[in-house]
């Protein structure tokens, strides 16, 4: 199990490296001088841009920049921002929460309706119910979400006025951002209402970012509980005389998660990448929208920083999916 | 069918054995008939579409469609914030994001079927230099890595199309690594190369058209990510630039009439759902007729 380990951490390594490696190269690829865009519309002086390409570094050997910058970001150091002024660092992890609920929320919501669809499609196999849940999954697995949160929009904000458009709370309310969960805040703000204007806030966007996930996992765990089905225990179990609702629940759902589980931890990226959308769509000050500002904004450091804490946010993610898979099934470790 | 019932113990033409398991499955030829539907309204749309995509009717500025109130049939489907006519964009939206899908799935299978089998065949150190390569790409998140790969290209339809080709790129290579390295082993690629094959031969003549069933499925998945993630990055404003048809960029054009005329989001989005929904119908199909081992399972 040790070596297992270390041979998934040894090559983590490089992945890294790498990864630091394509988020340093594009701020020297993109197009324009980034002094020159931080100066704005009034632009400056040539001691001040000299004085500004110094600071920053520009001037020295690429090799000698791209050292510069492993070790910072090894120190927890991304630069900072150019609208804002505030460190990189800084500015993801006040933002990640909002991101993080969001994320929560809506593998909760793939999670809760997605495994049980896939079960009983699995146990219905053939039937009406499975053909009709297959057909929704395969819907959902191709819907362009950002029109698919238009459509929510017109319907649930506009028609029928049940949920707000777009933010995280209502504006009438006002508590320290204590811990950046916004649910969690407003419970213990104690504010009347403001737990459910929150809750109120979360719900389309919620079933927005969860819908991907939802499908694909409705469609693993179908396609899981049925290869588990036909295994010979399952027969056993059944000759036994236990109930049908046992079998399913305790033999067969139990193996049938291991690659569930796989796929939900794999969902990270995709999460990540649908926050992007969902979060520009319902203007949820998140890290999707602050990337994507960033790039319209040209703002350099963050959309450096940004990219690669994403990256190793999800590389981390799928480290430790690789590993806990190893630790169930210890096949996967002997190769 | 005359034919076979005669000489019996012939084998069915690769073909056929193919469309057999295909037409199997309902969705997947429902898939192919709406894909072959979408095709057509592609390449015939100078033809069949009422106005020119561009043109603007002043006096019919957000008319809705037919059948509602207030529509007309001169615009069946209602006319944009400009006045334009929505089955006009729709059907030259058609083109683009067809463009769109063979263009990505053109350079993105090429250039991953060689550098995959490259990697199969290469040596250890540079096999592993290449998957790390791989895998650093496919630590970044997809949409986020195109997004920024269009910023620094210059925001247009066909960088669009090259960053998503980049991004999906490494699933082909992976795939035909995979491929390779179990092909590799047989017995036929061993006389093969006992009999004097090149390398060159080996890869491309022996190796590679055993390996084509998986690369074909993907090839018809990826079709339908990148129509999704082309669609996403105009919506984003860094695909297609208006007053291109883009399905995405006309989703973004109307997204601050939501609340007002609900069809200028609703077609360009259902377009883009139903070709998208019928090309995964056929990636399944696909797979299951391709793949020996799900085969009839």
């Amino acid at each position: 199990m040790l070596k297992y380990l270390a041979s998934r951490l040894l090559t983590f390594v490089p992945t890294f490296i790498g990864v630091t490696l394509i988020s340093f190269a594009f701020i020297r690829v993109l197009p324009g001088d980034p002094i020159i865009v931080m100066a704005g519309e009034r632009g400056m002086s040539e001691e001040r841009y000299a004085e500004l390409t110094t600071q920053y570094g520009f001037d020295r050997p690429m090799l000698a920049q791209f050292w510069d910058y492993l070790t910072g970001v090894l120190q927890g150091d991304l630069g900072t921002s150019f609208v804002t002024k505030k460190p990189v660092w800084d500015e993801f992890f006040t933002l990640f929460p909002a991101t993080l609920e969001l994320s929560l929320c809506a593998m909760i919501f793939a999670i809760l309706i997605g495994l049980p669809a896939g079960v009983i499609a699995a146990v219905n196999r053939g039937k009406f119910f499975d053909r009709a849940l297959m057909s929704t999954a395969l819907v959902g697995y191709s819907m362009p979400i950002f029109w698919w949160a238009l459509l929510l929009i017109i319907v649930f904000s506009g028609n029928l006025q049940w949920t707000p458009v777009s933010g995280r709370i209502g504006l009438q309310y006002y508590f320290p951002n204590a811990t950046g969960f916004m649910i969690w805040d407003a419970i213990a703000s104690g504010q009347s209402g403001a737990l459910s204007s929150a809750v109120r806030h979360l719900i389309l966007p919620t079933i927005v970012l969860g819908t991907i996930p939802l499908a694909v996992i409705a469609r693993q765990t179908r396609s899981a509980m049925l290869e588990v089905l036909g295994e010979d225990y399952i027969r056993t179990a059944r000759a036994k005389g236990m109930s049908p609702r046992r079998v399913n629940a305790i033999h067969a759902l139990r193996n049938a998660l291991i690659p569930v589980i796989t796929v939900i931890g794999l969902s990270v990226g995709t999460l990540l990448a649908g926050a992007i959308l969902t979060e520009t769509i319902f203007s949820w000050p998140g890290i999707g929208k602050w990337m994507v500002d960033s790039i319209f904004r040209r703002d350099y450091p963050v959309v450096q920083g940004g990219l690669l804490l994403i990256a190793v946010m999800v590389m981390v993610v799928n480290l430790t999916v690789d590993v806990l898979y190893g630790i169930i099934n210890p096949k996967i470790r002997k190769r | 069918m005359t034919d076979t019932a005669q000489s019996a113990p012939k084998r069915p033409s690769a073909l056929r054995e193919f469309w057999y398991y295909f037409r199997e499955n309902r969705g997947a030829v429902i898939g192919l008939y709406v894909f072959g539907f979408f095709l057509l309204v592609a390449a015939l749309s100078p033809i069949i579409a009422p106005y020119d995509s561009t043109q603007q009717f002043r006096d019919h500025i957000l008319q809705p469609p037919a059948w509602s109130e207030g529509g007309s049939w001169a615009f069946p489907l209602g006319t944009d914030p400009l006045g334009r006519d929505m089955l006009s964009r729709l059907i030259e939206g058609a083109r683009y994001s067809f463009f769109v899908g063979v263009v990505v799935v053109t350079i993105a299978s090429f250039g991953g079927i060689i550098i995959g089998l490259i990697a199969g065949f290469a040596p250890r150190w540079l096999d592993t230099i290449i998957m790390r390569i791989m895998d650093i790409v496919l630590a970044f998140p997809s949409l986020l890595l195109a997004l920024v790969l269009v910023a620094i290209l210059g925001p247009s339809l066909i960088n669009a199309m090259v960053a998503i080709a980049i991004v999906l790129q490494p699933h082909y290579v992976r795939l035909t690594r995979a491929a390779v390295l179990s092909e590799k082993q047989k017995d036929y690629v061993t006389s093969a190369r006992v009999a004097g094959a090149g390398r060159m031969r080996l890869m491309f003549k022996t190796v590679l058209p055993n390996c084509l069933a998986p690369i074909i499925v993907q090839a018809a998945l990826s079709f339908s990510t990148a129509i999704l993630d082309a669609a996403a990055l105009g919506f984003l404003g860094m695909g297609a630039q208006p007053p291109t048809p883009e399905w995405g960029t006309m989703l973004a054009e109307a997204r601050e009439f939501i609340l007002r005329a609900w069809w200028v989001v609703t077609f360009p989005g259902v377009a883009i759902l139903i070709t998208v929904l019928a090309i995964n119908l056929m990636g399944d199909g696909l797979r299951d007729a391709l793949d020996p081992k799900l085969k009839r399972s």
